[in-house]
């Protein structure tokens, strides 16, 4: 057989029918349920009389309208004071339990963001198909599983059928070999990959996140990386499966056991690129000149070093860039030519399906350890992804470190990454956000978004504006275990 | 699915790049359950001088008089042109519902993105993609004229402008004779259940891990 990408492998594993007009008929291993894309999809089902194909496929749990204080939270669903939100949640609660469906509740504590969950649970596994009502399930990737995000006609479409009528995208492959610097991150390459093939740089394509120094990089950083496939407007992100990938989900609740785990191992190992495979288009990074990044304007391809300083509309390659770089200066509050590092903060989110997991919490955790958030800023926050990431840094600290700081410890969900929970930007707020996108209002109405890692958020919120935590004092090595 | 079939559709010209759908629908009225009334909210952000919230009657609200749609020579438009990489962003399906409860029925940009396009299509909205030049053309052309129509005809794959000049697009067959027919995917789909069943019998016994219910 001709070499294959992993790409190939994975659509080829999963087709069902193959039409003459180029679509094609695959099935879907594991479908992820949240509040927000599913009540009309459970809607056209019971309007049609039809039923879910196969039930143990699905996984729910409730995340974007959940609230995070833990007075809101400890009330369950009553604690959700909107009454749309609330009766959004209830709406999940009431589908999952009528179709069957196996829901992780608002204060279960294996509830949390969506993305943060499924590999969790080892309910993603290398070799499936996921989907997801949501954009960002390209964050399953990082384990050598087909994921993309999908509409809620769509997500009716799996319930029903445990397909989806597809098209094979096209290869790419984005390298980033090398060492990246002492505190250069994840989030720091998927941002510098974002501003290097732009926003639609991706579309039609599946990437492929490879090289050593993304072999290098832990499954949270992997998942951080294709998480923001989106960004760069591919809808699958991939990395191939390593000792990385299996030491990972060993063990994990719903990952196979006993002699079901070997012959999954045996059988994942093949999820890599073959030699030779055809990749339609190659991008290539060097890990070593990537540094801090942080965005400066509503599209996440705005994005510069820490080092630099807002860029001039007036060097745009055209007239549309030239408009929309002016439209985003002005709604950012900013001026061409000021330095990233005097920019002054409001607020500070370390959060979101981005950036939301242990190692990411360990880094800010790092940074803020035995210092004060500045002055200036008004609030400064920390959302677990889930339930289980919130207890794991409590055992490990994490949450003393960042309260005596004066950051705010909260409970698990999407929180301000989108604000349709009551986390939110006033109008314009300047935040330091760990999350995905920093469109227009996207953090509330009028709010003003910086994308920025973990420790380059911890380090915002400490000094009130941004700083190059390359040349912070911190022990980056430290284990947390003092 | 509603049909498409051809329409003489008056144009709204939205020139901005990258219009993602956060901007086409802002979150807050996706806590809605219902597949309709997203229309009056289209935009919002843009459209109105306050910030909206569900629920709320529109129609005393401030309207931002420099935004395209609040312009009474494009309160009617069927047809929005826009420029590249329209629909970025999320997968929320809300985006074409909020469009096609305006009255929107088609809309031309150079690229769009690739979950919205899809979500477009099975909500009967058709998208054409046209190089840069022509779009810039048709910016042209709409901006000039007041109550300029184009003539959309999915069968013969043509945009004719009213000066008689014809424009031909791409669409893929599938996607096309679901639009022209208004085919039910789901419906569809079901009909190969032999076959999927038949990809399951050879799926379960290769990977048993992936089926928890036995």
């Amino acid at each position: 057989m001709a070499s294959q990408t992993l790409y190939d492998k994975l659509w080829a594993q999963h087709l069902v029918t193959q039409r003459d007009d180029g679509s094609a008929l695959i099935y879907i291993d594991r479908h992820l349920l949240h509040e927000v894309t599913s009540p009309q999809a459970f809607e056209g089902l019971r309007l049609a009389g039809r039923k879910p194909w196969r039930r143990d496929a699905n996984l729910a749990t409730p995340d974007h309208n959940v609230p995070t204080t833990l007075k809101e939270r400890s009330a369950g669903n009553a604690g959700i004071l909107d009454d749309v939100s609330r009766i959004q949640v209830e709406t999940l609660d009431a589908n999952c339990e009528s179709f069957e469906i196996e829901e992780f509740r608002i204060n279960d504590e294996r509830q949390g963001i969506v993305h943060v969950v499924g590999p969790e649970q080892g309910a993603t596994l290398p070799g499936m198909t996921v989907v997801c009502g949501d954009s960002h399930t390209a964050t399953h990737g990082a384990f050598a599983a087909l994921s993309h995000g999908i509409g809620t006609s769509e997500v009716e479409h799996v319930l029903a059928t445990q397909c989806l009528i597809a098209q094979k995208m096209k290869n790419m492959q984005v390298r980033v070999e090398g060492k990246l610097g002492l505190g250069v991150t994840a989030k720091d390459v998927v941002l510098a990959i974002i501003g290097r093939i732009g926003t639609a740089g991706g579309t039609g394509y599946a990437i492929e996140f490879a090289g050593s120094a993304i072999r290098d990089l832990s499954m949270e950083g992997r998942m951080t990386i294709c998480n923001m496939a989106i960004e760069a407007g591919a809808r699958v992100g991939l990395v191939a499966v390593d000792d990385n990938t299996i030491d990972y989900l060993k063990g994990r609740p719903y990952a196979p056991t006993a002699e079901q785990w070997s012959a999954a191992v045996e059988a994942w190992r093949d999820l890599v690129s073959d030699d030779g495979a055809h990749f339609d288009k190659i991008v290539e990074l060097d890990a070593a000149e990537i540094e801090p990044q942080v965005t400066w304007g509503t599209s996440p391809e705005m994005v510069v070093n820490v080092s630099a300083e807002v860029p001039d509309p007036a060097g745009a390659a055209d007239e549309t860039v030239t408009q929309g770089m002016t439209r985003a200066l002005e709604y950012m509050g900013l001026s061409a030519g000021q330095k990233i590092t005097d920019i002054r903060l409001d607020k500070v989110f370390i959060g979101s399906c981005t950036n939301s997991r242990i190692e990411d919490l360990r880094e800010a955790a790092k940074v803020a350890r035995g210092r004060k958030v500045a002055d200036n800023i008004q609030l400064a926050m920390v959302v677990p992804g889930s339930g289980l990431v919130k207890r794991l840094a409590e055992a490990e600290g994490l949450d003393r470190i960042f309260v005596e700081a004066g950051f705010e410890w909260r409970e698990p969900g999407c929180s301000m990454c989108l604000a349709m929970n009551a986390d939110k930007l006033g109008a314009g707020e300047r935040c330091a956000s760990t999350s995905n996108r920093n469109f227009e209002g996207r953090q509330g109405y009028g709010g003003r978004t910086h994308l920025v890692s973990p420790a380059m958020a911890a380090a915002a919120a400490i000094e009130g504006h941004f700083v190059d935590v390359r040349s912070y004092d911190y022990d980056r090595a430290d284990a947390m275990s003092a | 699915m509603k049909k498409f079939e051809r329409l003489q559709g008056l144009v709204a010209p939205l020139d901005r790049a990258n219009v993602d759908t956060d901007l086409i629908i802002p979150k807050q009225f996706l806590k809605s359950i219902k597949r309709t009334g997203f229309g009056p909210n289209l935009f919002d952000e843009l459209r109105y001088l306050d910030e909206g919230y569900p629920g709320q009657d529109a129609t005393g609200r401030p309207l931002n008089p420099d935004f395209v749609l609040n312009q009474s020579r494009y309160r009617d438009a069927q047809v929005l042109l826009a420029r590249r990489n329209f629909g970025c962003g999320s997968s929320r399906e809300h985006a074409p519902w909020a469009l096609d409860d305006f009255g929107f029925r088609v809309v031309i940009a150079p690229s769009f993105a690739d979950i919205f396009y899809n979500n477009s299509f099975k909500n009967g909205i058709l998208l054409i993609a046209l190089d840069e030049a022509t779009v810039d053309r048709l910016f042209q052309e709409t901006e000039a004229v007041e109550g300029y129509r184009l003539d959309i005809d999915l069968e013969g794959q043509t945009i004719t402008t009213p000066s008689g000049e014809a424009i031909p697009f791409e669409v893929d067959a599938f996607r096309k004779h679901c639009l022209l027919e208004g085919l039910d995917d789901i419906g569809l789909t079901l009909e190969q259940s032999g076959a999927i069943r038949d990809f399951e019998s050879r799926h379960r016994p290769a990977n048993p891990w992936l089926f928890r219910d036995a």
